[in-house]
């Protein structure tokens, strides 16, 4: 069984996989990094407080996280096929995940820079620091290590959410690991392809992790 | 208004949700004074240096400072904030960058001033404080009385025309609260106005022109000889709050 053909789509199947990971976290931060510095900014402990708008975008994001990936993928088909042409397919798939991605991204973001120490924030705003200067100089800044965790974590999730599009025929391992674990009960691929995506999410932890260590100058 | 007039206070007043912190509070400095704040905690004297900031919002009264109104919230309040340095107890450099960054960021991105120059000014006042071979550590490297230099030479870049020191060597180990009061004692020497809210004194007894006494958010007392004020205190209140710093 371990032909040529079965490692060739192996490695289709491990490059639509990176294909749609990177691209849809690309895209998803895209949305997600100004939406979660819109949640971090007008939060009432935020520089610029608002609450209708924090209201808003919370509001928004609560929404879309709470619906499962596997509806929101059929949900969205109508757009997918008006944006991408068609509803399959790798690139098909970054559509939907982009869209989970986006709001899960902004509550990381979010998170990331209500990490940054309030007396900072203020030792800007003392100096006549504006809002744009804080926010790209000071909260992303001051931020970046976190920032970077959760790139690595949004990474592991959307790695892990772009199997699931397998189901309806997504492309990538996850669909491998369906067509024939589940649908031909071929269980040694299904659990190859199964190594595969569990070594991709730790590379890619690594990396992340090694990266913002590399970056993070508040300790030793 | 007098010519020199730096600062004006008229009635401020400020209260935290019905806790009044300062009440129908005046002041007035002029260029080149250096005034110490005093009084126990919880009196008002770090809220009074953040409303001249403004960062800070007062409930009524006002700030004029060199003719134009403080507001929070006003259009023109980072072209205040940027002739209004504060320095903090906490420090507040960003861990993130080097001490050069910490002290042209400011400059160079609110003031627009040419990194070259910016970064050659920079140099020159850590060579004065001593920390001229610390120019690339990060703040997590440098010791706290080490950090607060640098937070002062952070401030002093931007050319304010005054200087708030909010508690600046409370949060120090003994041994190094020396090094930064020697550090606002020279500046206060070279003619900088300023504004001194500190539990140190010795220290305000030796650099102050005008000590201020609060107590409850009020001035208690006023003293423009700091030796009278510390060896003859005039209100009760001020003779008990010495008093607390003595040991025989």
């Amino acid at each position: 069984m371990w032909d040529k053909a079965m490692i060739d789509m192996l490695l289709e199947g491990i490059k639509d996989t990176l294909y749609m990971t990177l691209l849809s976290t690309f895209f998803g931060y895209v949305l997600g990094l100004p939406l979660g510095i819109a949640l971090a900014v007008t939060d009432k402990e935020g520089i610029q407080p608002n609450a209708v708008i924090y209201r808003i975008l919370d509001f928004i994001v609560n929404i879309v996280r709470s619906i499962p990936f596997l509806i929101l993928l059929i949900l969205v088909i109508p757009l997918t096929r008006a944006l991408v042409g068609k509803s399959y397919g790798p690139t098909a798939t970054i559509v939907p995940l982009t869209l989970a991605a986006a709001p899960f991204i902004g509550r990381m973001v979010e998170s990331s820079l209500k990490e940054v120490d309030h007396g900072v924030i203020e030792a800007a705003i003392s100096m006549g620091a504006r809002t744009r200067t804080i926010i790209t100089k000071v909260l992303i800044g001051e931020s970046r290590t976190s920032l970077l965790v959760g790139v690595t974590i949004v990474l592991g999730t959307v790695l892990g959410y772009s199997a699931m599009a397998g189901v309806v025929g997504g492309g990538g391992l996850g669909d491998i690991a369906i067509r024939y674990g589940y649908y031909r009960y071929e269980t040694e691929v299904m659990i190859v392809t199964l190594v595969i995506i569990v070594v991709l999410v730790q590379l890619l932890q690594w990396l992340g992790m090694l990266l913002s260590r590399k970056l993070d100058h508040r300790k030793k | 208004m007098d010519e020199k007039e730096l600062l004006r206070l008229e009635h401020l007043h400020k209260e935290f949700g019905g806790n009044v912190v300062l009440k129908d509070f005046d002041l007035s400095v002029k260029k080149g004074e250096v005034i110490v704040i005093i009084g126990p905690s919880g009196c008002g004297k770090s809220t009074l240096l953040r409303c001249i900031n403004g960062l800070e919002a007062v409930q009524s009264g006002k700030i004029t400072f060199e003719g134009a109104p403080v507001e929070k919230n006003s259009k023109n309040i980072s072209q205040i904030r940027q002739k209004i340095g504060m320095v903090f107890q906490s420090y507040d450099l960003f861990p993130h960058k080097t001490v050069l960054q910490n002290i042209i960021l400011a400059p160079c991105k609110v003031q627009k001033r040419k990194k070259e120059e910016v970064e050659q000014e920079a140099l020159q006042l850590l060579e004065r404080v001593g920390l001229n071979d610390k120019k690339d550590a990060f703040p997590r490297e440098l010791s706290g009385g080490q950090k607060q230099r640098v937070a002062i030479v952070r401030a002093l870049c931007m050319h304010p025309d005054i200087l708030l020191f909010d508690e600046v060597t409370a949060a120090l180990d003994p041994e190094m609260v020396r090094e930064v009061l020697d550090t606002m004692l020279e500046l206060a020497k070279q003619g900088s106005t300023m504004l001194i809210v500190t539990h140190e004194m010795s220290f305000a007894r030796a650099v102050a022109d005008r000590i201020l006494f609060l107590d409850g958010g009020e001035l208690v007392e006023e003293s423009n000889s700091p030796k009278d004020f510390f060896d003859h205190p005039k209100t009760e209140r001020a003779q008990k709050f010495l008093q607390t710093f003595e040991y025989e």
